[in-house]
């Protein structure tokens, strides 16, 4: 028997509901019928295909016409950041805006476009992790084709003011996209009532299986294909369709964007809870970004004189499941990007924890997380040269 | 953990050996800095030679804190001279080996026991060569790129 595990690194990834497997399992066996083909169980495929799409937009408050299926969250951020660029660039537009902050799916795309000749301001956040509308409305000039900022940070949680900034966008005729894989079910998003044109979803967040995910495109918002191949997704997304996972993700959004309010309320008690009780036990710590605007789900912390991976490897021997944006933690050298642009000096940044809590986390497991953070930073500072 | 380590450095890990300080140390090494993640400072008690004593404080992962603790252990009891030729290798083998990307901190150990054996000699104005070997040397910098 394996031990049970507390598991709150649920921003990294989430187990498979029983819904989201259900949902999926008949296309395997049964109908796996290619949904371009012309018999019976490719029918059925294809249907399944359209009412999953249906399901899915239903979710978001958008049109069915609106919702493509992609591989994954990152393939989302890629095709709606490079495709419109390229767009852009053929009307003489060449200048993008995206923030420092942003997710390497969004921040690579950048890079990768700035090697081709684009030119990319990175919005500066402040010390909250927030950006602010008129920065992105001073930002913009008359070659700017792209605004994309992401609708919440996946290591501090916290939620930019993405319709005030779509508007503006809207307003100069200015495509905007956001990276909303944080977000979706932990925020309301009705996008027919918005003015966001393309934004981005995967699937593994919010329980379906990785390896799916949306790009919703608003209707009337240009945008090329990003893959050569055949005609699925209205010629716009080559690839045979993977019916079983966009099931899976339907379903899981359908019951992610239900009683969101309930659900993040539950979280926040769990996460004051936790932070109550290491309040006054542990010495020297500071929360990253600001508690107001933030997922309720989203803790980060960082304590000074000790290393994250060493945390979390403490934490690990106690079956406890959680993340750090040290450097260590990666195979990079760096510490976090958005911990150092909140103005966090690196070694502060390299004692990071995030924890991410999801509704089925309990009062008992706050208990435990909080007893066993508390006897290892105490420990892992015993043995640190730079505390006292 | 995406961090895969042997039982060894697990073991070091969780139950590092000869953590703490020496108040009366005959010597003191320290290299690294915070800007990178890891800190290493090793504290000898030297008697005619001999390394009688040796504790460490680490800040950093736990591969980190593994080295810190298993260096400590191969030159506890030895004679300065032979503690001197400590190899980050030997570490990283008697660990049974560490990710490629923990290396630096096997570097980083043999580092730390070479500076306070340094530090020895120059607070008893001793010959470098002549104490530590003619072979001795401490690199400058470990292998961490973002350090500067």
């Amino acid at each position: 028997m394996p031990e049970k595990i507390i598991y709150v690194d649920n921003a990294a990834t989430t187990k498979v509901s029983k819904a989201c497997l259900d949902a999926m399992l008949p296309f395997f066996e049964d109908n796996y019928g290619n949904p371009s083909s012309i018999y019976k169980i490719a029918h059925t495929a294809k249907f399944a295909l359209e009412k999953a799409r249906e399901k899915a937009a239903k979710a978001l408050g958008a049109e069915k016409e609106e919702i493509f299926f992609t591989s994954c969250g990152t393939e989302s951020n890629n095709w709606a950041i490079k495709s419109c660029a390229f767009l852009g660039k053929e009307k003489g537009k060449t200048h993008l805006i995206t923030s420092n902050i942003e997710h390497h799916s969004v921040l690579n795309s950048f890079k990768s476009l700035e090697k081709q000749g684009f030119n990319v301001t990175y919005l500066p956040v402040n010390s909250d992790g927030l950006i602010d509308k008129n920065q992105v409305e001073k930002a913009i000039t008359e070659k700017t084709s792209l605004v994309s900022i992401m609708y919440a940070n996946n290591e501090i949680g916290t939620i930019q003011p993405i319709e005030k900034i779509a508007k503006i966008c809207k307003e100069k005729n200015i495509t905007f996209h956001t990276d909303a894989v944080q977000a979706v079910g932990h925020i309301d998003i009705s996008l027919n009532k918005g003015n966001i044109n393309l934004l981005s979803i995967s699937g593994h967040k919010i329980h379906a299986p990785k390896g799916v995910g949306i790009l919703y495109i608003k209707k009337g918002t240009k945008i090329k294909s990003f893959l050569d191949g055949g005609g699925q997704e209205k010629m716009l997304r080559a690839g045979t369709e993977n019916v079983a996972f966009a099931n899976a993700i339907a379903t899981a959004l359908e019951i992610a964007t239900k009683n969101i309010e309930e659900k993040e309320k539950k979280v926040k008690i769990l996460r004051d809870m936790l932070l109550q009780k290491i309040e006054g036990k542990i010495e020297k710590f500071r929360v990253n970004g600001t508690l107001k605007e933030r997922l309720s789900s989203n803790l980060n912390l960082s304590f000074e004189g000790i290393e994250g991976e060493s945390l979390l490897l403490l934490l690990d021997s106690k079956n406890i499941c959680a993340s750090s944006g040290s450097a260590c933690t990666s195979n990079s050298l760096d510490p976090s990007h958005v911990l150092l642009a909140i103005g966090l000096k690196p070694e502060l940044a390299h004692g990071s924890l995030r924890i991410s809590l999801s509704e089925e986390n309990t009062k008992e497991e706050i208990d435990k997380i909080a007893e066993v953070l508390v006897y290892s930073v105490n420990r892992l500072r015993e043995m640190s040269p730079i505390w006292n | 953990m995406a961090m895969e380590y042997s039982e060894e450095v697990m073991d070091h890990f969780m139950n590092p050996r000869n953590v703490g300080e020496i108040e009366d140390a005959d010597a003191i090494g320290e290299v690294g800095n915070a800007k990178c993640g890891d800190i290493m400072r090793m504290y000898l008690k030297i008697e005619n030679g001999i390394i009688k004593d040796v504790k460490f404080k680490t800040f950093g992962c736990g591969s980190a804190i593994a080295t810190s603790s298993k260096a400590t252990e191969m030159i506890k009891g030895k004679n300065i001279k032979d503690a001197a030729r400590l190899t980050n290798q030997a570490v990283v083998e008697s660990l049974n080996g560490l990710p490629k990307v923990k290396i630096h901190c096997s570097v980083l150990a043999e580092q730390a026991v070479k500076a306070a054996l340094l530090d020895y000699c120059k607070k008893n104005n001793l010959d470098v060569k002549k104490t530590l070997g003619e072979d001795f040397n401490i690199k400058n910098e470990h292998e961490c790129e973002s350090c500067e």
